[in-house]
């Protein structure tokens, strides 16, 4: 996939009143590219997703978004810390290690990355205490 | 059913009017993962959280309104980002199950 379209954003640990904007800003530059709605509602699912859990778990990052010339688009969620302890447990559908504030406003329902899994053709992981990396590909599908 | 028609027959509040959209279907939830993995594009999504993130929610998902049940009222700048997404808000006093009944009972 050679990229014809790419921009980064950025997420803001702790911030609870832009959480979805980047979102948004993905989901309607896609609809822009007339990426079939199918296709945009995974990747806006899956943004969203990866949005919060950089507000309520990580010290922010960035989420990077390319369209390749073949219509696939890449995500790239890049964090700054402090990591998974456990990617499998991470991964358990209900397991959740929200903050009781993240809680109160109903996230930390253990649904994040299995949500982002279950919408991403293509999903890699991987953490370290410098950060999580979520590796992801959207393809149209026939 | 438009959301409009939807309101008046169950006698709901309209907070925000934004577009009046088809309502295709009910879902009821407040964890926001749940609803966002879960829900469908066109339902009437019933909770009780009223804070700023349901509306990335509800927008992102592509709900045809927003119901805010338990008689809760959102806030100011819940319902400034609403008219500006042009989504629908609608409260009721009615709890979470008995106003999802109340709208099915409209003919959805």
């Amino acid at each position: 996939m050679t990229a014809v379209y790419q921009r980064i954003f950025t997420v803001e640990q702790d911030d609870y009143a832009s959480a979805g904007l980047v979102s948004s800003l993905i989901k309607e530059s896609l609809r822009y590219m007339g990426i079939s709605p199918a296709v945009v509602r995974r990747v806006a699912v899956a943004t969203y997703e990866a949005e919060i859990n950089m507000i309520i778990h990580a010290y922010g990052g960035t989420i990077t978004l390319e369209i390749g010339d073949d219509g696939t688009i890449h995500l790239l969620a890049k964090d700054n810390g402090p990591g998974i302890p456990d990617i499998e447990k991470a991964l358990t559908p209900g397991f959740s290690t929200a903050s009781k504030k993240a809680m109160e406003l109903g996230f930390g329902a253990g649904m994040g990355l299995p949500n982002i899994k279950r919408n991403a053709d293509v999903f890699h992981i991987e953490s370290s205490p410098e950060g999580t990396i979520l590796d992801l590909l959207f393809k149209e599908k026939s | 059913m438009k959301v409009s028609e939807a309101a008046q027959k169950a006698g709901f509040q309209v907070i925000v009017p934004g577009e009046d959209q088809e309502i295709e279907g009910i879902y009821c939830g407040d964890l926001l993962s749940w609803v966002m993995g879960k829900g469908q594009p066109g339902q009437a999504w019933i909770t009780v959280q009223s804070h700023l993130n349901v509306i990335a929610v509800a927008v992102l998902r592509e709900f045809s309104c927003l119901i805010l049940a338990e008689g809760a009222q959102f806030p100011p700048e819940v319902i400034e980002r609403a008219e500006n997404e042009g989504l629908c808000l609608l409260c009721s006093e009615l709890p979470v199950y008995e106003t999802a009944l109340k709208l099915h009972e409209t003919g959805i």
